[in-house]
């Protein structure tokens, strides 16, 4: 689709407006609504938008596939890892209070690990979806 | 009056039987699927609307302002959970659907099931 | 770090799920799965001495106590059920390092091995748990990494068995939320304890259709006749070390399940006097037990024999626990284990001959009793088991059941449970006169199976005579939980 000049201008727009939505959305899930799911979902949103307009392989080197199946595990282990932390530091598992030096202080950094754990995984794993679905058929992929 | 009151546990009722009857009365695996999905999605909004507590606004904390009524948050965060529960199987199902139509040619369920039959295991 | 043991026996297969999908070394995820399956197991011995010592354990997450946080409540039944699934999970590992290189292949290995720990980690979060939304979320890890585990198979029938799974497991699952949700509404409480305080004062309507979906949705996750439809395609297609997985797992947590919301949440004064589940779990529990045996007879694929058996051993279960007395909940609680035992053991035996012969067709034994001696041996072993001859465990489920009908009167269900029996010495002969007495047919040169795929079916065989000689151990476990269920009635 990367002849259509309308769409390739505006996507060079939208896609960082998305990204950037997708990091306001992670980072007020305390305030309003948002957290980790969504964010990750917006933010995968961006980069399968890029790979509708420009095309799989350009989005592939954007974003190889083992940086996408790395994202997939590494967010589980961020949020098992500040489970495990809490439990290291005293605290039952996680409980975020025992994880700075005030328990206000240390549910804060909790939950904001914790959410974005969510957001790498869910982001990991929804571009993994969509890779497997459009490289379907495809030698080349 | 109260019945007519109720207007969200009929529409839950309602989607429930739709999304149900959809999933076991079409042969076609993708219509199937969305069956499952509408079937999934009025149990949300029977979580939701379990939720709501009359007068209450969003249950998100206005700063400054004393005695506000909230809605109960914890509908909320079950619902999260299980939209995320519905998307994960959505992305398996649709996954086998790809699958099977490489495999069979067909997502057409009774044909399938015809081909199976013809070669015993 | 030993009071933190409730929470590491879930985190343990969780944390090491994600890593081995990653690795790319030939055998490594497999010695991942190895360290995360054992040490799983290590922790549930644990948990069931500390509990047999001091009572029920209570783990609240986050610090935060019941009922506002979730909390991990480990008593007896729980302890027995958490020993029963990390025990079959470390001993079908092992075996699944050749027989998934044969079936599924090297490269996709890991992901069958990350799957299964993610399955594991579902089954064991299921029994540990004490909050029933959190019940549903450990349901729904388990059974969505089930279905992709089934899609792994070898044929191509295995994807319609896996998507044909998925469809009527989510509709179980989604029916257990919807009965969730409405328990929520009358209570204003998730945790299972507080409910359970909380339900007799609440009744209403809303109660018994909470009663009523909760019921359908795990039957369906039990397999319990008529809901049983996906059990024989999904056992058969799917890739022998899953099939010995989930047969010896699924179900059974589904059993603790019923168990669970039925005696502890509900209560047995409201769920067998005022709902009377009696009466509907006893007349499908017996149709189970008669059609599933006298449909297995007929089948010509051993693995879908076997799955017919698998319906029919539920029914057996389901028929203990209905009699809603001490001795007939000890005797589903038995036979829960020795099920284990027995099904993985026949399930594990059937995957050497896959390996081995590469079909599993009652024609493709012929003549395997000269030729793979040892795997044959396991098979009627733990066919014997199956029958319930003494010294085996199948005796001692079937002693228990027989017990529990004559105690409460029930002679006809007694002579039910006796032909049981006879019908499975029908169809485990038909597969013990094709191996031992006709001539092998193929033309392949078959020999004795690998020891890594014999040494497990063994350990299960041995273990099966074991606790058939002495039963002591298992039905003193049983009896105790049993007792600890009926106990906490209101």
């Amino acid at each position: 689709m990367s002849d259509q000049i309308i769409l390739r201008v505006a996507t060079k727009i939208i896609v960082p407006t998305i990204l950037l939505y997708a990091l306001y959305v992670q980072f007020h899930g305390d305030y309003g609504p948002g957290g980790g799911f969504q964010a990750g979902v917006i933010f995968s949103a961006a980069f399968i938008l890029y790979a509708l307009v420009f095309g799989l392989r350009r989005t592939h080197r954007v974003l190889p596939t083992w940086v996408v199946r790395g994202c997939a595990s590494a967010g589980v282990l961020l949020y098992g890892g500040v489970g495990l932390a809490s439990m290291v530091m005293g605290g039952a598992f996680l409980d975020y209070g025992v994880l700075a030096h005030d328990p206000k202080h240390g549910q804060h950094y909790g939950i904001l690990l914790v959410e974005l754990g969510v957001m790498i995984t869910v982001f990991g794993v929804m571009v993994t979806i969509f890779y497997f679905f459009a490289a379907r058929g495809r030698e080349d992929l | 009056m109260r019945v007519l009151g109720l207007y969200n546990y009929w529409i839950f009722i309602f989607l429930m039987m739709v999304g149900f009857y959809i999933l076991i009365s079409r042969r076609n695996l993708v219509k199937k699927i969305l069956g499952l999905n509408i079937f999934q999605t009025s149990v949300f909004i029977f979580y939701i609307s379990m939720g709501k507590i009359t007068g209450g606004t969003a249950p998100i904390l206005v700063e400054g302002a004393e005695a506000v009524v909230y809605s109960n948050p914890l509908p909320h965060v079950l619902i999260l959970t299980a939209i995320v529960v519905g998307v994960s199987t959505t992305a398996v199902a649709l996954a086998l659907v790809v699958r099977i139509k490489e495999a069979y040619g067909t997502i057409e369920g009774d044909e399938i099931s015809a081909m199976d039959n013809q070669i015993p295991f | 770090m030993l009071n933190h043991l409730p929470i590491l026996q879930v985190i343990v297969p969780l944390m090491v799920a994600p890593i081995a999908a990653l690795v790319r070394r030939r055998g490594g995820a497999w010695l991942l799965a190895v360290f995360a399956t054992w040490t799983s197991l290590g922790i549930a011995i644990l948990l069931l001495r500390q509990v047999l010592d001091g009572g029920t354990i209570i783990y609240s997450l986050g610090g935060w106590a019941a009922p506002w946080g979730i909390e991990y409540r480990v008593d007896m039944v729980s302890a027995y059920v958490l020993v029963i699934v990390a025990g079959v999970g470390a001993i079908v590992t092992p075996y699944a390092l050749m027989s998934v290189r044969r079936e599924v292949g090297v490269k996709q290995a890991p992901l069958l091995y990350s799957a299964l720990l993610l399955c594991l980690t579902g089954l064991l979060g299921i029994t540990i748990t004490g909050d029933v939304f959190n019940l549903f979320v450990f349901l729904e890890i388990s059974s969505i990494s089930a279905y992709a585990l089934i899609a792994m198979g070898p044929d191509r029938r295995a994807l319609h068995a896996a998507y044909k799974y998925l469809i009527m497991g989510s509709i179980g699952a989604t029916f257990i939320v919807i009965g969730i949700g409405m328990l929520y509404i009358m209570t204003g409480t998730l945790n299972m304890a507080d409910l359970a305080v909380r339900l007799p004062s609440v009744g209403g309507r809303t109660v018994s259709v909470a009663f009523a979906f909760l019921a359908v949705g795990i039957s369906l996750k039990l397999a319990l006749f008529p809901l049983h439809a996906w059990l024989p395609d999904a056992y058969t297609y799917a890739p022998s070390t899953v099939t010995a997985f989930l047969a010896s797992t699924a179900t059974k947590v589904a059993v603790y399940m019923l168990v669970r919301v039925f005696f502890t949440v509900f209560g047995i004064a409201f769920s067998f006097q005022t709902m009377n589940l009696d009466r509907v779990l006893l007349p499908l529990a017996l149709l189970a037990i008669l059609s599933a045996s006298v449909t297995a007879i007929y089948q010509k694929n051993v693995k879908r024999l076997l799955a017919y058996s698998s319906v029919a051993q539920v029914g057996y279960m389901i028929l203990g626990i209905s009699l809603a007395s001490v001795t007939g909940l000890t005797a589903g609680l038995i036979h829960l284990f020795n099920h284990a035992l027995m099904k993985g053991a026949l399930f594990m035996a059937v995957g050497a001959v896959m390996y081995q012969v590469g079909s599993v067709r009652i024609e493709a034994m012929n003549g395997l009793g000269r030729r793979m001696p040892w795997t044959m041996a396991a098979f009627v072993a733990a066919g014997l088991s199956l029958i319930g001859i003494p010294l085996t465990v199948g005796f001692i489920s079937k002693w228990f059941l027989v017990l529990a009908a004559v105690e409460k009167g029930m002679w006809l269900v007694a002579v039910a449970v006796l032909v049981g029996s006879l019908l499975a010495i029908v169809y485990v002969w038909k597969v013990v006169e094709a191996a031992y007495f006709r001539q092998y047919v193929g033309s392949l040169e078959v020999r004795e199976a690998p020891l890594s795929l014999l040494l497990p079916t063994w350990v299960l065989v041995l273990a099966s005579v074991y606790f058939g000689v002495d039963a002591s151990l298992t039905a003193g476990v049983a009896r105790m939980a049993a007792e600890f269920l009926m106990g906490v009635a209101p």
